[in-house]
């Protein structure tokens, strides 16, 4: 008889508003409990340097993290995020002959291409998300190779103060990131784009009466997404002042749906939090400091994020109706 | 009905809150063996509450519940199915992609050899089921390809399949057709007759006295009566319901349309030219004017709302046109045609209308967006006033607008999407079962607002499975049947009869 339970209503209940909470702000409790223990127990945790490191290192996968809220919002996924970062890094040292600016715009219509592929395959083609962003992420990883088949450094200064340069002592890389958080933020809370977006992810039939534009909103979406994967694959590019495709954003896309969900996104979509998407990104990476500052390997890191996102898709769904 | 006996289900003094409102306060409840039990209450007064208490969905903040005598307590639905309460929720909770007879037979399937199911016996299985209940369908066919009376008619069913001793109904004929809802009072009488006990919660005042032996009158969470039905005069539970005097309720008629509109004459602000669908249109033409209630008459299936959906734009069609107020539309736009004015109050609230993640007034806002902001950005003021005002007219009852839409009662969310549609600004105004689920007072709110909406010139297309509303708010009603246009009456030739009339002999009329 178990099976019938999927005809019944789920019991709403205590638990279910607990879980509701722990969706919404768990994240955040989380990061400040490992804020806490770090400081605690962590030697040299509150010197600046070791500051500036965390977030020049979440600086990328918070700006990925970013476009993947928003394709999550609308009840899709984007795999091809770290692929497409690699293909903007493979640009930048295709085109850095013309100049920095050149080579950026190149690499951030790159990626902003390649969304808009897997957002027309989307909208207007019928496939589901995970299979057409699947195939960009493996076609898009082997574009790049082919442009650029080995680690190529280079010496561009303009590119390489982009990666390294601080102002009012605040790494350029955050700052961008920062706003970039902001104009999301203002784009998901304030604009129409957004208040329909999240309606797309809520009930695809209902926005569609409601005379919304749903597939021009989906592609845009997803060319969102391919567009800030491009500029973290830039920055990334910038600081490490070499372009590797092969490995640069390698299981990005991982870390971006963790921090997305995490910081209390449903997978179903309806619903878009920028700022928990934010601090899920801090929590991976402060998660990874600390473990490896305590000197247990990469793979503890693996163990635990995967307990973090069970958890937190278990209080999505508990919530669900 | 018998008193002294113990209640097969009794609730006592349940109380149950959700943030922000009190739903229950000190509910008593006693259901006897064999009865049928009514449960009747405005919008949001508690009734569905109370139900997901008795079936384990809720679990009560406070009081008791009994069966047979001794206290239970249900942690899940299942265990309330379990102990022999089956229930049919207010929204249709079964599983749309698959078939008919899954659903039908879901986790008591058939099962052969190797414990694999029977598909051949489910299907025979299935098809015995529905044609009990008078139901021609293909039983292979997926759930969500049936309209929604029908998909109503197979919650039914298989509530009323499984062994149960009290089934629950929530507002069961909201979807349902005339002949429909006899069926089902069929089934209600062999219930009864089998000792089993009913509860009934319905809007519809005449189907309570039909089939009804008691009533429970809930108001604002709390019992305002309860006791044998047959003797409680119509007005004098409609004043309990609304905790009104009954000579206020008496002034009121029964629906609350004021008579005939005086429809501008011109330009029709909506007309549908010979619009044509395989197998679903052929040459429906209407042309509904400024200030004019159009009614659309018709069985389930006849038409009626893939009519609305294409004139809106949700339906593509392969011949004919739509022009509001003097543009040609653009097929297939609900954007296009929102723009133009003409604004689609779709019959599944669920499905197609409410997005349950978001707030009361992001639903509200939802269509009108383009029209309250500017270069892309929302003016907030804007998007507070207009959701103020449609809250206050419509009456809309909710903590605050910034509820989730999910958390409202059902009748409430109807409002909500009345709401969205007047947001647009419309000029004329689509509605598929507008007072499907809403409570008479609200009931009669909604239509003393079309008649409003009339009067301030705007054009009115109503679907209605409600022949009495339909026949005293429509200044004209066209009769579909097996999607064509099958008689067309006006002025004082619009009645039941007539109607009727036109629905049976129609198919020889026009062939
Ligand atoms: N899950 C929930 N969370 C918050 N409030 C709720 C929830 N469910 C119901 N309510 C509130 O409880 C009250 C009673 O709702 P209920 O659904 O029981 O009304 P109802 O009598 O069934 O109305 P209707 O005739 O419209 O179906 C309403 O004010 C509603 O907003
Ligand atoms: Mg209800």
């Amino acid at each position: 008889m178990a099976e019938t339970a999927g005809t019944l209503p789920k019991p709403l209940g205590g638990r279910t508003r607990t879980l509701a909470w722990l969706q919404r702000y768990g994240v955040y409790a989380s990061v400040l409990a490992l804020l806490l223990f770090n400081v605690a127990f962590t030697p040299h945790f509150l010197e600046v340097a070791n500051f500036r490191t965390q977030l020049i290192q979440v600086a990328p996968i918070v700006i990925v993290s970013l476009g993947m809220a928003l394709v999550i919002g609308t009840e899709g996924i984007d795999l091809s995020v770290g692929s497409v970062m690699a293909l903007s890094s493979a640009m930048v040292v295709l085109y850095l002959g013309y100049g920095a600016p050149v080579a950026i715009v190149a690499a951030l219509v790159a990626g902003a291409a390649v969304g808009a592929g897997g957002g027309a395959l989307v909208a207007y083609a019928g496939v589901q998300p995970i299979v057409a962003t699947l195939a960009l992420l493996v076609g898009i990883r082997g574009l790049a190779n082919v442009l650029v088949p080995q680690l190529t450094e280079f010496r561009n200064p303009a590119l390489i103060t982009l990666g390294s340069r601080s102002v009012l002592g605040l790494p350029l890389v955050v700052i961008i990131a920062a706003v970039l958080t902001a104009v999301v933020a203002f784009l998901v809370k304030r604009t129409i784009f957004g208040r329909q977006l999240v309606a797309v992810g809520g009930n695809r039939a209902a926005a569609k009466l409601s005379g919304l534009p749903v597939r021009r909103i989906l592609v845009a979406v997803y060319v969102l997404s391919g567009l800030l994967a491009a500029v973290a694959g830039v920055l990334a590019t910038a600081r490490l002042q070499a372009s590797d495709p092969t490995s640069l954003g390698l299981l990005m896309e991982l870390s971006a749906i963790t921090a997305v969900v995490v910081g209390g996104t449903p997978l179903t979509g309806g619903r878009v939090r920028v700022l928990g998407t934010v601090m899920g990104a801090l929590l991976i990476q402060l998660l990874q400091a600390t473990l490896i500052k305590h000197n247990l390997p990469q793979s503890w890191t693996q163990m635990v994020q995967a307990v973090i996102i069970l958890a937190a898709v278990y209080a999505a769904r508990g919530r669900k109706k | 009905m018998s008193d002294g006996t113990a209640p097969v289900l009794e609730a006592r003094g349940i109380s149950k809150g959700f943030p922000g409102v009190l739903a229950l306060d000190g509910v008593s409840f006693r259901l006897a063996a064999g009865e049928v039990h009514a449960l009747v209450g405005e919008n949001g007064a508690g009734k569905s509450t109370l139900i997901k208490v008795l079936t384990g969905v809720h679990q009560p903040d406070r009081g008791e519940l009994r069966l047979h005598g001794g206290p239970v307590s249900f942690g899940t639905p299942l265990d309330a199915q379990r102990a022999g309460i089956s229930t049919i929720y207010q929204e249709v909770n079964l599983v749309p992609q698959m078939s008919v007879a899954h659903n039908l037979l879901l986790g008591r399937e058939p099962r052969g050899r190797l414990g694999v199911i029977d598909t051949g016996q489910l299907y025979t299985q299935a098809r015995r089921v529905m044609s009990r209940y008078g139901i021609q369908t293909d039983v292979r066919r997926p759930l969500r390809s049936l309209g929604m009376g029908a998909q109503q008619m197979v919650a039914l069913a298989r509530a009323v399949s499984i062994d149960a001793r009290v089934v629950i109904m929530d507002e069961p004929t909201s979807a349902l057709e005339p002949r429909e809802v006899d069926t089902l009072f069929g089934v209600i009488g062999d219930l009864r007759a089998g000792g089993i006990s009913v509860v009934y919660v319905s809007h519809r005042l005449e189907e309570l006295y039909r089939i009804c032996d008691q009533v429970t009158v809930l108001r604002d969470g709390r019992v305002a009566h309860t006791g044998p039905l047959a003797g409680l005069e119509r007005v004098k539970l409609i004043a309990l319901m609304l905790g009104r005097d009954t000579a206020d309720v008496r002034l009121r008629g029964q629906t609350e349309f004021a008579g005939r509109h005086t429809a501008k004459n011109g330009q029709p602000v909506v007309e549908a030219r010979a619009l044509s669908r395989r197998h679903q249109l052929h040459d429906v033409s209407i042309r509904v004017r400024p200030g004019e209630v159009v009614g659309l008459g018709g069985l389930l299936g006849a038409g009626r709302s893939e009519t609305a959906k294409a004139i809106a734009g949700a339906l593509p069609f392969d011949g004919g046109a739509v022009v509001v107020a003097g543009h040609a539309l653009r097929k297939g736009s609900p954007a296009a045609a929102i723009r133009a004015g003409a604004s689609l109050l779709p019959e599944d609230r669920k499905a197609e209308g409410i997005v349950p993640t978001m707030s009361v007034r992001d639903n509200i806002a939802l269509a009108a967006l383009p029209r309250l902001s500017r270069a892309g950005i929302v003016s907030e003021a804007r998007v507070d006033r207009v959701v103020q005002t449609l809250m206050k007219r419509l009456r809309i009852k909710a903590t605050s607008p910034h509820q989730k839409v999910s958390e409202l009662s059902g009748g409430n969310q109807q409002k909500v999407l009345l709401a969205r549609s007047l947001a647009t600004g419309a000029k004329v105004l689509l509605l598929d079962e507008p007072t499907r689920g809403i409570d008479v007072g609200a009931k009669a709110e909604v239509q003393a607002l079309i008649d409003e909406l009339a009067a301030e010139g705007l054009g009115v297309l109503l679907i209605s499975s409600d022949l009495e509303e339909l026949v005293e708010g429509s200044d004209r009603v066209v009769v579909l049947r097996d999607g064509a246009v099958v008689g067309e009456l006006s002025g004082d030739e619009v009645t039941e009869e007539a109607i009727m009339r036109a629905i049976a002999d129609g198919g020889g009329v026009d062939g």
